[in-house]
């Protein structure tokens, strides 16, 4: 049997807070193969927090311990930061929200990917502007030449995320970790941008760590799905198979949504203050 | 009957075009009614141009039968409120609960302070040890529960609505729309809802209008949801990037069982 | 925890007392834990004490003069050494600290109102309110301290009082820039539209809902101007513009000392240590208050 690409075991999370420590992520593990893996919750899941956890990206006062944190055969806990920053990027991408607060406002679009590509590979200058179109291309962005010379607040929030998207994936990673990519975007757009990280992640064999409140859009757009709840997984399903999800939460999750043929007069509600042990 | 709200031929500048492009609808009393669209298609502006947070309009916004001038004058306030979409924005960080509650009766004038403080927060759900909290100590829910709480105090007739679920989470988005079915029955009130959820729609409100750059392209009853059929293609393309994974397997076997004829 | 600890870190605070006493301790943690702030805090404390204590602490008056002693060098006797008319120079620093405080503190008093109220109305009304009050901000933001200090004074005479108000009418627009650009990043957001709504006027809104999110600012700006205004006084009382003899105003002294400067060197650097360790103490005090009040306006979450 071939080594996960990625290996998370046991992984804690704790804060400051004026009684004392609190811890917000108890022992979160799982496998991450060349397959697509959603993870879902609420606020509060800490579900970014572990996406955040994977790229040591977390700093003071956050206390972050793993037993095992292993990529590719690498042992992430025992890198230095400098040569964690040349596995940031380059070997694990990551792409955010919105894209109004992640793309640089006083640079161009054609500069900040040529930046994210610079920072690891040393190429001329000609050769990364090639690279660039190339890359505006897959994201399906028409008129690339046009595009590069503006700015973020010049294209709409859907050709914003394209362009992160672009940005992470030029250096060509191993792992897209996407945290809540299509949530500050239009229903339609939303379709689009998934669609697109969906064939840029099949097309290039990486793997895929998709972070949302929303199941059922990560159930569409990945084999596996965790469900987190209050720092802990709760539960693991095939996409294929919630409606047969056996955990309270995860089932209370799918019905408190509202559906488009509504009938229910009252949405079913769940005790939220339900501590559920692992 | 006077309409709790009436909209005719509206067209709202912002800087030098129009955003909101000859829109009329009516709203009877009683009747909870949703402006949907994506961003940009004039929804909230709409709703701000009733209030006067919004002036540069022209057309004709009357409610409960009065021409809006475009001040907010003591009256009105009494009459219409407005919750909007982020509960982290929409309270002043500074004041706690009961202060944010005690200021629209200071400004009225009117009595019982505490005691229709504490009333108000126990029919909106909060718990009234929460009274002397600062916004930044609440949860996102908590908040809404607050704004809400904060437009009912003048007893108003009318609630306009902006996004007030879309900032929240799914549990807690079910509790707070179930609140909101439950204040609008007991207390007879009317909705206008802003939003880009369609099942949100379907669940708390009768009619809807469906919004694309500034304008009113179709009005319909929230069977159209039921159904899946609209008349104009935007509508519908509307609802078909709506659909849910789980709404989308219904539809399909909705197909399935069509084609063979039963 | 001590029942004090836990009733100021409750979660479910009872009145709105305890809610504003429990925000204050959640500021004042955050503070202590910055060295530099509380040293600064220290200092300023001392400056407070010892301009109340001043008679109580000083070891001689500050105006007797003793001809006999004048311009011995520090002693067990005069810790600070004594002055060209004799007088102690540690009695006349600790007196001192009054004028030094009065003037802060009168400074303060007249002209951060002022810029708060102008630059507050300017920033919520916005169009012709704005430019017309920013205009005049402007003019008085482009006078120079000193230099306006010395006309004024020239003008209306020399004197302690006229030193504060030709300080305080160059402080003000400062202040009100900065009462402004705060104002402007919540003008338009929606707690400010929700109490508009309630049909609250527009006196209601500015007093009670805008001005005390400027206050934070406000604060940290005019603890670190302190500084400067001492140092402003200081120049005025040195080029004799300030407090007039014999009162014992640091600046004056150090003046006064120019003439000893190289024999008798404690006479004009004892009252500058004076200023720099005051100055220095409201700087770290201001800093400290940049750091702990304004993530905690800004990040509400």
């Amino acid at each position: 049997m071939t080594e996960p690409l990625l290996q998370l075991r046991n992984l804690r999370v704790t804060f400051p807070g004026p009684r004392g420590p609190v811890q917000v992520v108890h022992g979160v593990s799982f496998d991450l193969g060349r397959e697509r893996l959603g993870i879902v919750g609420e606020s509060g899941s800490g579900k970014s927090l572990t996406g955040r956890s994977l790229l040591r990206l977390l700093k003071h006062p956050a206390k972050v311990e793993t037993d095992r944190l292993i990529f590719d055969g690498i042992d992430l806990n025992a890198l230095s930061e400098k040569q964690m920053r040349n596995i940031r990027g380059a070997r694990i991408s990551m792409v955010m929200q919105d894209p109004k607060f992640s793309l640089n406002p006083v640079m161009t679009i054609g500069t900040q990917i040529a930046e994210a590509l610079r920072v690891h590979e040393n190429l001329p200058r000609t050769e990364v502007k090639t690279r660039v179109r190339a890359m505006l291309d897959q994201v399906r962005i028409d008129d690339p030449d046009r595009v590069m010379k503006l700015y973020p607040h010049e294209v709409s929030g859907g050709m914003g995320q394209r362009v992160m998207i672009a940005m992470m994936l030029i250096p060509q990673p191993d792992v897209l970790i996407a945290d809540e990519p299509t949530s500050a975007l239009d229903v339609s757009v939303q379709a689009q941008v998934l669609d697109l990280i969906d064939t840029m992640i099949v097309g290039n064999g990486m793997a895929l760590i998709l972070i949302s409140h929303d199941l059922e859009l990560v159930a569409r757009y990945c084999d596996r799905v965790l469900v987190m709840h209050r720092g802990r997984v709760v539960e693991e399903l095939e996409a294929g198979q919630l409606h047969a999800a056996t955990h309270p939460y995860t089932k209370g999750l799918l019905a408190a949504v509202p559906r488009m043929d509504e009938t229910r007069k009252v949405l079913p509600v769940m005790d939220r203050d339900m501590e559920y042990d692992q | 009957m006077t309409p709790a709200l009436s909209i005719d031929h509206l067209f709202v500048r912002y800087g030098r075009t129009d955003v909101v492009k000859d829109v009329s609808f009516s709203v009877k009393p009683g009747e909870s009614y949703a402006l949907v669209g994506e961003s940009g298609s004039g929804k909230s502006t709409i709703l701000r141009s009733v209030v006067g947070m919004v002036r540069d309009w022209r057309g004709k916004i009357e409610v409960d039968g009065m021409p809006r001038q475009g001040r907010i004058d003591l009256a009105f306030a009494r009459h219409c409120q407005m919750i909007f979409q982020d509960p982290y924005a929409s309270l002043h960080p500074r004041r706690t609960v009961d202060a944010t509650l005690l200021e629209p009766l200071k400004v009225h004038g009117i009595g019982d302070r505490a005691e229709r403080v504490v009333q108000m927060m126990q029919d909106v759900g909060l718990d009234p040890r929460f009274r002397f909290r600062f916004p930044h100590q609440l949860s996102g829910g908590q908040r809404q529960r607050v704004a809400i709480a904060r437009a009912l105090m003048l007893e108003p007739r009318l609630l306009l609505l902006d996004e007030p679920t879309s900032a929240l989470d799914v549990s807690v988005q079910a509790e707070i729309l179930n609140l909101l079915v439950r204040i609008r029955e007991e207390r007879n009130l009317t909705y206008v809802l802003v939003t880009h959820s369609l099942p949100v729609v379907s669940f708390l409100c009768d009619r809807l209008g469906v919004l694309r750059h500034g304008r009113l392209v179709e009005e319909a009853g929230v069977s159209a949801l039921r159904t899946g059929t609209f008349a104009e293609p935007y509508s519908q393309e509307l609802y078909d990037a709506s659909l849910g994974a789980g709404d989308r397997d219904l539809a399909a076997l909705q197909e399935a069982t069509r084609g063979m004829g039963m | 925890m001590t029942p004090l600890k836990l009733w100021l870190t409750a979660d479910a605070p009872t009145s709105r007392w305890q809610a504003q006493a429990a925000q204050a301790y959640a500021i004042w943690r955050s503070f202590a834990r910055n060295p530099l702030a509380v040293l600064g805090a220290l200092i300023v404390g001392t400056l407070i004490v010892v301009a109340i204590f001043a008679p109580v602490l000083a070891p001689y008056t500050p105006v007797g003069q003793n001809l006999s002693m004048r311009l011995m060098p520090p002693s067990a006797e005069h810790w600070l050494g004594t002055d060209e008319l004799g007088r102690d120079i540690l009695s006349r620093i600790l007196y001192g600290a009054r004028i030094t405080l009065l003037i802060v503190v009168m400074v303060a008093v007249i002209s951060a109102p002022i810029g708060l109220i102008i630059g507050a109305v300017a920033g919520y009304f916005g169009g012709w309110t704005d430019r017309v009050l920013m205009a005049i901000t402007d003019v008085f933001l482009s006078l120079p301290k000193l230099i306006m200090a010395l006309a004024f004074v020239a003008a209306l005479g020399a004197g302690l009082q006229n030193a504060i108000i030709a300080i305080a009418i160059t402080a003000w627009p400062a202040y009100a820039r900065i009462a402004r650009a705060e104002t402007l990043t919540f003008r338009n957001s929606e707690f400010i539209a929700a109490v508009q709504l309630q049909g609250a006027s527009h006196l209601r809104v500015i007093g009670v809902h805008v001005l005390p999110l400027c206050m934070s600012s406000t604060i940290i700006r005019v603890t670190l101007d302190m500084a400067g205004i001492i140092l402003t006084a200081a120049g005025l009382g040195f080029l004799g513009l300030g407090a007039q003899p014999p009162l014992p105003e640091w600046g004056a002294m150090i003046s006064r000392g120019r003439s000893f400067i190289l024999d008798q060197w404690w006479v004009a650097t004892m009252p500058g240590f004076a200023i720099i360790i005051v100055s220095l103490g409201f700087c770290f005090l201001g800093d400290g208050l940049r750091d702990v009040l304004d993530p905690r306006q800004r990040d509400g979450r």
